[in-house]
């Protein structure tokens, strides 16, 4: 009954309450964690790649924060299955934000992109171009 | 109490003189603006003398001969003796104005932290410092090798004053606390922390960006030898605060930002400073801002600030009570009552802060979310954020009413 909001339309909260693909991949390709040091969101991808070596198979992630951070990491979750890791590197916020069907707002674009990047940098750490930790997003 | 007897502030006519609140939205939603603890809204009489300032008499200070830059002058000056009188501080010498809060912490920290601590110094603060104080004492212990310690805050949000007592020894050289916490409400009892810290020869500090726009503050009763607040909290502007300095202590400090205006003499050899509280207020200053922060203080002392502080704990008490009857809400900090000022940060249940601002935003409904510079404080509450609202003189118990539907709203989406 509520006026309900533009960024939070059930598609949204589906996945925030229903998290598909949560938990982790047992021996994943690689693994990487970031997270949004101002929200505390925190996310960790787990992918494994087909036996060609370059395309997505299976993806996981955990994770804790917002709803827009969540259901964007279980929404992306689903969205790389079958996608190269080429075709992954890509991808850019405006993929993003047209994968979760909402207005996001500026100050909320950080929380939207966070398993983008994790699973971005990810694939650049395990292809020897990156070295980070952990990914942090900061606007 | 006293407070009893207030008259009740006229709403309505305050708001009158903050068109910004008539403010609507493309859904026709009016504002609601419950974002004062980060920002308070201007009056026109505060935005008149601004826009009066730069329209009859805008000129540099302190050289000028000509007409313009006297008038300009003698209200820059003036400015630190309404200041100066506001707080209860003996006059215009232990004013210097800053950029805000912040500024004057550091500039505490920077010329008198910095030339006067070393290792076996200790540096006392609160679990519910604001980054302001936190980081720079943090920052300047890491340099000079003071140790810092956190006095501790107990369930309610109050501090734990038998653990202050504990932590500051006579190996303490400086205590800063807030005077009223932005993220708990925690009215402290500064007075008694400031006698503590002179009963061990330590100064003290007291940040006082929540607690000076909404309370009588006189610096001379809380016996502080510095004391802070920034203009923009108390419906002045932006960019301008002050930093209150005992004047004995502030003569001894050097200055750490240097130019003109602060200088008596220079040569190609040495420079002598002038008088002050100029040797603190190097280049051209905030001129604008001090005329504004002076409307704002006529503002303010013509409502009465008795008045404003009854007005707030009136509103924190009726949202604190609001919200504590909803269910899966959490509050943080003391109950209602003197110990809490004009806000109240809590969380809904498995709906995280931000998305719950968001969803307030919607109502038109504008409450802070986040960590509120105070991160060490939300990992003591085990949060990584909380939503905050915080009230001022022209908010109203319907608007507190539009806060807590929203709330519903809230629960309603995520159930």
């Amino acid at each position: 009954m509520g006026l309900g909001s533009d960024m939070y339309r059930q598609q949204i909260l589906d996945h925030y309450k229903n998290p598909r693909n949560y938990g982790e991949l047992e021996d994943p390709t690689y693994t990487h964690i970031g997270e949004n040091p101002m929200c505390g969101d925190e996310i960790r991808m787990d992918i494994d790649l087909a036996d060609d070596g370059e395309t997505i198979e299976r993806v996981a992630f955990q994770g804790d924060g917002c709803a827009i951070s969540q259901a964007s990491a279980s929404m992306l979750s689903g969205e790389l299955v079958g996608k190269t890791l080429e075709e992954l590197q890509e991808m850019d916020r405006d993929d993003v934000i047209d994968m979760l069907g909402v207005e996001v707002s500026p100050m909320r674009v950080k929380c939207a992109v966070l398993a983008e990047k994790v699973a971005q940098d990810g694939a650049e750490i395990y292809e020897g171009e990156l070295d980070v930790e952990k990914t942090t997003t900061e606007d | 109490m006293s407070q009893q007897n207030l008259e009740a502030l006229d709403v309505g006519a305050i708001r009158e003189e903050f068109p910004i609140l008539q403010r609507e939205f493309d859904n026709g939603e009016q504002l609601v603006y419950l974002d004062n603890a980060a920002t308070t809204q201007t009056p026109d009489p505060v935005v008149d003398a601004m826009s009066d300032y730069y329209r009859e008499y805008n000129a540099n200070v302190h050289r000028g001969i000509h007409h313009l830059s006297q008038e300009a002058s003698i209200a820059y000056e003036e400015a630190h003796d309404r200041v100066a009188e506001f707080i209860g501080a003996d006059g215009r010498e232990e004013i210097v104005f800053t950029k805000n809060t912040t500024e004057a912490e550091n500039l505490v920290a920077y010329s008198w932290g910095l030339n006067e601590l070393g290792p076996g110094d200790e540096i006392v603060l609160t679990e519910m410092e604001h980054h302001a104080s936190l980081v720079t004492w943090q920052q300047i212990g890491k340099r000079t090798g003071a140790e810092v310690k956190y006095i501790r805050i107990d369930e309610d949000g109050r501090l734990d004053m038998d653990h202050a007592s504990e932590i500051i020894t006579d190996d303490t050289a400086m205590v800063s606390a807030v005077h009223v916490s932005n993220t708990l409400g925690t009215v402290n009892p500064v007075s008694d922390l400031v006698d503590i810290a002179h009963d061990h020869d330590a100064l003290a500090f007291i940040d006082g960006a929540q607690a000076v726009p909404n309370r009588p503050v006189d610096v001379a009763a809380i016996d502080a030898d510095f004391y802070a607040f920034s203009g923009h909290k108390m419906a002045g502007p932006t960019g301008i605060g002050a930093l209150y300095g005992k004047k004995a202590i502030l003569e001894d400090m050097q200055p750490y930002l240097y130019g003109g205006g602060m200088i008596r003499k220079v040569t190609f050899e040495d420079s002598t400073w002038d008088d002050l509280p100029w040797k603190f207020e190097p280049g051209t200053p905030q001129i604008a801002e001090a005329v504004g922060l002076v409307a704002a203080i006529d503002y303010l002392e013509e409502i009465g600030m008795e008045r404003i502080e009854a007005h707030e704990e009136e509103l924190a008490r009726y949202a604190y009570e609001q919200l504590d009857a909803e269910p899966g809400i959490e509050i943080y900090g003391p109950e209602p009552g003197p110990e809490r000022g004009g806000l109240v940060g809590f969380n809904l249940e498995s709906v995280h802060a931000h998305d719950l601002a968001s969803i307030m935003n919607d109502h038109a409904v504008a409450i802070r979310a986040g960590d509120h510079c105070t991160q060490p404080l939300h990992d003591k509450l085990g949060v990584a954020a909380s939503a905050r609202a915080s009230f001022y003189i022209y908010n109203t118990k319907a608007e507190i009413d539009k806060l807590v539907a929203a709330i519903d709203d809230a629960r309603q989406l995520f159930a």
